[in-house]
């Protein structure tokens, strides 16, 4: 019996502890004093719940608990630091209130998301402080999946804390009007955690698609609790790209390329769930970047081989990407569709251009794509130069054993 | 997770403390000790005698060498620890935070490693 309840406070920790989390920092304006709240509401629920049974809810429960037990400790330390006293009459003073529904607490993780990924914070604690606090990862784990050490993780962790509570960040979901501004920090945490966990090179590849998972879970809970197209886009976005993972590295860890690639291996289930979300995004028509990379994205998706891929689709799709995002990087993206399209002389010739503007000189990709090109026209010599400038670049360990592999077959 | 949180103190500011304030900090270790238990991060929490009374041990070439202490020679020593359960650094850090110690002088967080911790 005991052991039951526990396996079911257990479940409870996993489904409820950071949505319980979100509620108890409003209710008492501290993440640190939220988190020993919601340690002690556990820890009394793993003593009560044994005895007197479940509770009818126990989300209510716990955050009435950990309220309570956070007034309690309040109150019992301000017997040594009587600066404390006033915060615990604070709190004793809103202890009425409230109404439970799920509005309520879906708007509370909404506030913890927006105020976790706020611009006033570095990058690297928006996404540090994101997965700890959002996704219930523990600082050891970040530190792992990140290739970094737990104690400047959690000093990351701890500065974002002071910095939320010295400037004041307000705990709110953002009005109508910086939605979008803000939206879009929020999106560009979720996928730097994904890119990190698909991209990433080096690092236990294990720990690392784990990221990719968090991320999509991340996305999943945001399109739950704010269905904006971009939000949809950008789920979308991912599942297609993580239905590829299977099939975009050999066994032996080498890099295989798009058209290279075993399509048998790509996960129907996500490029199926990913093709709808497409259409569900961009049937909005208030779309953006991450709604239409999702579109590319589907493009391949849809192709059962290779050379069925509909580049004139692709391409158009650029246009409009380049036009909402007139980055150098789309632009490369562009023409490497534009010499699918056209041949590789085309593309060649964007592709030059863009170096010599300068944009994009130290990007080994760019290189990349030129000797692709210039291998497919026959011309060994300027791949060869052009993969040895990837490969000077390329700071990757797969990404620069393919480009050595590539100029070993290059011999003439 | 099991982290231990050793308290680094300046002896002779423990040294001069009045009565009274040496009381009050005493009280207030024991009331962190049990809202610890309480809440479940407690293991085990000791207070250390003056560093400087310490002995050092050695085994060198099979023969026991014993030596004054202390270990290191810094302003600095250890005066006492806890071990205590959490569920990552930064919940460890937090407890740590409010050991009364880390008013008076630093605590350091280490984490317990988990191949020691099945050994055991």
């Amino acid at each position: 019996m005991t052991n039951n309840i526990e396996v079911k406070v257990d479940e409870v920790y996993h489904a409820e502890s950071r949505r319980v989390l979100a509620t108890l920092i409003r209710l008492l304006g501290d993440f640190d004093l939220a988190e020993d709240a919601l340690h002690d509401a556990f820890a009394a629920a793993l003593e009560q719940w044994p005895r007197d049974g479940m509770p009818a809810n126990p989300r209510a429960w716990l955050v009435s608990t950990g309220r309570f037990k956070a007034i309690d400790r309040m109150r019992k330390r301000a017997r040594f630091d009587t600066s404390l006293e006033a915060i615990a009459e604070r709190l004793d003073g809103n202890i009425n209130e409230v109404t439970w529904n799920e509005k309520v607490f879906n708007d509370d993780q909404l506030r913890l998301i927006f105020t976790c990924c706020h611009p006033a914070l570095p990058a690297d604690a928006r996404i540090a402080l994101t997965l700890r606090e959002v996704c219930g990862l523990t600082t050891e784990e970040i530190a792992r999946a990140f290739i970094s050490s737990a104690s400047t993780v959690a000093q990351r962790i701890v500065r974002a804390k002071s910095k939320i509570r010295d400037a004041k960040i307000p705990y709110q979901v953002p009005e109508r009007n910086e939605l979008p501004e803000r939206l879009d920090t929020v999106l560009h945490v979720i996928y730097l955690v994904f890119n990190e966990g698909y991209f990433a090179s080096s690092g236990d590849s294990l720990t690392r698609s784990d990221l990719s998972g968090e991320a999509i879970r991340l996305g999943r809970l945001l399109m739950e609790l704010l269905p904006e197209p971009e939000v949809i886009g950008l789920l979308a976005l991912m599942l297609l790209h993580e239905s590829r993972r299977k099939a975009r590295t050999s066994s032996d860890g080498q890099i295989i390329l798009l058209d290279q690639q075993d399509r048998s291996l790509w996960n129907q289930d996500h490029i199926a769930e990913g093709l709808q979300l497409v259409e569900r995004a961009l049937s909005t028509r208030r779309f953006g970047v991450y709604s239409l990379q999702a579109a590319i994205a589907a493009v391949h998706a849809q192709a059962k081989y290779a050379d069925a891929t509909d580049w004139d689709q692709i391409v158009g799709l650029y246009e409009v990407l380049f036009r909402l995002d007139p980055s150098p990087i789309v632009e490369l993206n562009r023409a490497v569709a534009i010499a699918m399209k056209d041949g590789p002389d085309a593309g060649l010739q964007l592709i030059d251009k863009l170096i010599s503007s300068g944009d994009l000189e130290d990007y080994n990709l760019i290189y990349a794509a030129r000797a692709d090109l210039c291998r497919r026209l026959g011309k060994k010599r300027e791949a060869r130069d052009a993969y040895k400038q990837a490969l000077k670049l390329s700071r990757q360990e797969p990404e620069r054993r393919f480009y050595e592999r590539r100029l070993a077959e290059l011999v003439e | 997770m099991k982290y231990l949180c050793l308290i680094h103190r300046d002896d002779n500011v423990i040294a001069a403390m009045s009565q009274a304030e040496m009381t009050s900090l005493e009280e207030e270790y024991l009331a962190y000790d049990d809202e610890l238990r309480k809440c479940g991060h407690y293991i085990v929490a000791e207070a250390l005698q003056n560093g400087h009374d310490s002995t050092i041990v050695k085994i060198r070439n099979g023969k026991m060498i014993v030596t004054d202490g202390p270990f290191a020679e810094t302003k600095e020593q250890l005066g006492g620890f806890f071990l205590i359960e959490a569920r990552d650094l930064n919940e460890a850090i937090q407890v740590a935070s409010r050991i009364p110690g880390a008013r008076l002088g630093c605590v350091e967080v280490r984490a317990v490693r988990d191949s020691v911790k099945r050994a055991i």
